[in-house]
């Protein structure tokens, strides 16, 4: 079969089989960390599949419903939504090269995750005194693992954005650090994402009777 | 709660002298074996100044096949360990009968079995399939390295890092006496106390981040970086399983990672998600742990599929029959495995129309895999077999693997499965189609790409000394345990009453000690390879007359692979390329752009044990000091923004006149 085609091949103009001069793949960073941010979402997703299994697991401790302090989380969601916004500032203003804009827009993305944060532990620690600790049940062992993976995540997020800052600071916006500012949205933006799911399932489902 | 602060426990945690085992001669007779062994390695390196050369040319390289190397190292060092507890297993039960106790206490024995299963796939297959792939994919698309050379080294000592914590435990305190997945509530902090469950955890979530990793490089590597013209129906097969067993990887371990997780949280805090009390619900874990074991399996046995696909063509002299078909029933299979978890737990009880669906799933797995098998043999028929050992151990998997799939089958079907859940006839089955499949094919793939990575052969003799031995062997040792469990034996049983069964476990052992000389042989065989290696050269960089572009270049292939990119117009490449007489360039190199060498991969993965290690042994302190330092590890080589060199085109042209010029005298 193939060699019919082959000496089809030969009769025309011979095949070039190697590329001359310099050759150089396309770069793969921001596919790898959309992978890489599909395989957290798995993480997430297990963490949300166990909250469906255990959510109704009280154990005869208190539930959400008595407990959720919806007004508290309406704050913290919308710092956090608000900072996805920022964060498409600093966007916008790297793509305008200029770099004391982005990371004004950075830092104001860090100080209203940090907000968040402040807002979340505040509530674990209300929860916990008011006797729903991660040992009560299952439903709040459920509770404490999606939403403290969740801001565990957002903490490393903040982490890594104060480091991105010096970075910026040292070297401007050299491709390499575009590049790391790309990875940081996507990686913010889908923290955002996924704070959707845990607001809707967890916090306004939760306080349905 | 200061006055509780004891500096002794904060700094040692659980740690004590009783955490050794002095009163195990056993353990104690392998811990003079292996520090005799290590600091005679130690010493040697030492004398003959081999450090740096370890560290500056191995340790420390972003070189795809050098990594690729040590994995495949890594895997058959640990296949020894894993092996020598199989063989423990096996004679501790052809004797254990009625007042022979056997020569394993209880407790001694369950750690056996779990570190087998453990080691055996995630310390001997894992890095093995990983190592292959690492080498093989850059070479067979056509490109210089990975997409993220530092991550795969980083991935690499991952690995290495969960394999030392899993060696560790052997010598101080103990492992996991669960079970290779360490069910809950048995693996709970009531029923397990001790450090062997937390051993168990951070070996797998220490190497789990590596196997993600390189994951997530492979299949960015495969994507982006083919060499041009070579579209997707273009790959190499053993490309495409990779690329679809990279997807399994990435879709399957972060809910390990999970469930692990999870079983941390019950262990250290006391939650609730898998306890008997407090709302908690043991068969979750089993479920999670079975949605990332399924598509386990099939990352171990696609990249398998390729290399035989690889080998039946080569060595048939044929181009591979029904490429697109081999293709679609990989990439069925790929989705399949992600539907069928629910069979390793019929007996879970979740009523009949769920257990038929699962039922159902699982036998039409059998198609796709079916379909391949027919695929081989066609590619076979009418072709030009040599039966170098490389086809051997492709004809050995044909008939054996066959086997397995319909033992397969057979416990697919649930009513069946009710009465040979857990049975011994379950551990026949899945060994049939690990060693017949998996091991087969990574023998197969090693003693075919030897030349490439060596520059030599493997010697023949040796070569088929072992493979009998490990056909032989497998047989004698397995299908016994396929009668015993039709006869209702469980597994991980120590001890024996009715002396009926004692025969067949004879026969077993029989059967071990038959791989023994197989694995002996395989040994042998590297040695006397490497003494032979000059008789045994090859020059050619296409010893077999393969097909592929890793054949284009030299063996071993030079750092940067091609000195052009190859530019590709068919499938099987490399054969099309010698078909047109393609003439090698022999002037007009160009500078070669290569990232360099790091040390952060093994100094994270080393942090990282010393965490993995507090956190077992509850040293908080350590753990803190050790995870902060992790990070800040991390973050500093985050400030390392020259990572590349280039080789000077004189470079190139040196390496490649060398190459010119030992190919005039083939």
């Amino acid at each position: 079969m193939s060699d019919n085609t082959m000496t089809a091949n030969t009769q025309k103009a011979p095949l070039e089989f190697l590329v001359k001069g310099d050759h150089h793949p396309q770069n793969g960073t921001l596919l790898g960390f959309w992978i890489y941010l599909m395989s957290d979402c798995l993480i997430f997703a297990c963490l949300f599949a166990t909250y469906g299994v255990l959510g109704r697991s009280y154990a005869g401790g208190p539930t959400g419903m008595e407990l959720f302090d919806l007004n508290l989380i309406a704050i913290s969601t919308s710092l956090l939504l608000v900072s996805s916004i920022t964060y498409g500032f600093a966007m916008l203003q790297m793509q305008a090269n200029k770099v004391k804009g982005t990371m004004f827009w950075l830092a104001v993305t860090g100080l209203l995750g940090a907000g968040f944060l402040g807002l979340e532990v505040y509530e674990f620690h209300h929860l916990i005194h008011a006797g729903a600790g991660p040992q009560t049940s299952g439903f709040w062992t459920a509770f404490f693992a999606l939403v403290g993976t969740h801001g565990l995540h957002v903490f490393f997020g903040i982490v890594w954005l104060v480091t991105l800052l010096f970075q910026l600071k040292k070297h401007g916006l050299i491709p390499a650090n575009k590049r790391r500012v790309f990875c940081l949205s996507m990686f913010w933006h889908f923290l955002d994402v996924v704070w959707i799911g845990v607001f809707t399932f967890v916090y306004l489902m939760g306080v349905l009777p | 709660m200061f006055e509780n602060l004891d500096l002794t426990k904060l700094i040692f945690g659980r740690l004590t002298w009783d955490a050794i085992p002095f009163h195990d001669p056993i353990i104690l007779g392998t811990f003079a074996v292996v520090a005799v062994g290590g600091v005679a390695m130690l010493a040697a390196i030492t004398r003959y100044k081999l450090w740096g050369y370890l560290w500056n040319e191995w340790f420390t390289t972003i070189d795809h096949k050098k990594i690729g190397i040590m994995y495949i190292i890594l895997g058959l060092v640990m296949l020894l360990r894993g092996f020598a507890d199989a063989i423990m297993m096996r004679l501790h039960q052809a004797m254990a009968f009625g007042d022979a106790t056997g020569y394993l206490p209880p407790h001694h024995y369950d750690q056996i079995f779990t570190a087998h299963g453990v080691i055996m796939i995630f310390f001997v297959a894992m890095p093995l399939v990983t190592g292959i792939m690492n080498y093989l994919i850059p070479l067979q698309i056509g490109t210089r390295d990975v997409a993220f050379p530092f991550l795969n080294n980083f991935s690499f000592w991952m690995t290495t890092g969960g394999a030392v914590l899993m060696m560790a435990s052997l010598f101080v305190g103990e492992f996991a006496k669960t079970g290779w997945l360490a069910y809950p509530p048995l693996s709970g902090i009531l029923q397990s106390p001790g450090v062997g469950v937390d051993y168990y955890i951070w070996a797998l979530q220490i190497a789990g981040v590596g196997t993600l990793l390189s994951g997530v490089n492979l299949l960015v590597t495969i994507v982006k970086m083919r060499a041009p013209g070579m579209t997707l129906m273009k790959m190499p097969v053993f490309t495409w399983t990779s690329l679809c067993t990279n997807v399994l990887i990435v879709a399957a371990f972060p809910v390990l990672t999970a469930v692990l997780g999870m079983l941390t949280m019950d262990r250290y805090l006391d939650t609730a998600f898998f306890t008997n009390d407090l709302g908690g619900n043991a068969m979750m874990y089993v479920n999670l742990i079975w949605i990332w074991g399924h598509p386990e399996v099939y990352i171990l046995i696609l990249p398998v599929f390729g290399i035989f696909s690889e080998i039946v063509a080569t060595y048939s002299r044929k181009p591979l029959f029904g490429y697109t078909s081999m293709v679609y029933a990989t990439v069925v299979i790929t989705v399949l495995s992600y539907l069928v978890w629910l069979h390793h737990f019929f007996t879970m009880g979740s009523g009949a129309s769920v257990n038929s669906f699962f039922g159902i799933t699982t036998m039409i797995i059998s198609i796709p895999t079916g379909a391949k098998i027919f695929n081989w043999l066609f590619t076979m028929f009418r072709g030009r077999i040599r039966f170098d050992v490389p086809m051997l151990w492709t004809l050995g998997f044909m008939v054996t693997f066959v086997i397995g799939g319909m033992t397969g089958v057979l416990l697919a079907v649930p009513p069946v499965d009710f009465v040979l859940h857990n049975s011994l006839f379950l551990i026949a089955h899945f060994h049939n189609v690990i060693i017949g499949g998996v091991l087969f094919g990574l023998f197969a793939g090693i003693t075919y790409w030897f030349p490439k990575a060596t520059g030599y052969k493997l010697d023949e003799f040796w070569g088929k000394m072992s493979f009998w031995f490990w056909l032989i062997g497998f047989y004698f040792a397995f299908m016994p345990l396929y009668v015993l469990g039709l006869m209702g034996v469980t597994r991980r049983v120590s001890h024996f009453e009715d002396q009926s069964l004692q025969i067949w476990f004879q026969i077993a052992a029989f059967g071990a000690v038959l791989i023994a000389v197989g694995i002996a042989a395989f040994i042998i065989q590297l040695v006397v390879s490497f003494k032979r290696r000059e008789a045994l050269k090859d020059e050619t960089g296409d010893p077999w007359d393969g097909r592929t572009l890793e054949w284009s270049t030299s063996s071993p292939p030079p750092p940067y692979n091609f000195a052009f990119t190859p530019q590709v117009h068919d499938l099987d490449a490399w054969w099309q390329m010698k078909q047109h007489g393609f003439q090698r360039p022999e002037s007009g190199f160009i500078p070669i752009h290569m990232p360099k060498g790091t040390w952060a991969g093994i100094v994270l993965s080393g942090i990282s044990v010393v965490c993995g290690f507090a956190l077992i042994w509850h040293m908080w302190l350590l753990a803190g000091v050790s995870f902060v330092g992790l990070i800040a590890t991390a973050i500093y080589h985050t400030f390392d923004y020259d990572r590349d060199y280039y080789i000077p085109a004189e470079e190139v042209e040196r390496i490649e006149a060398e190459r010119t010029r030992v190919l005039a005298n083939v």
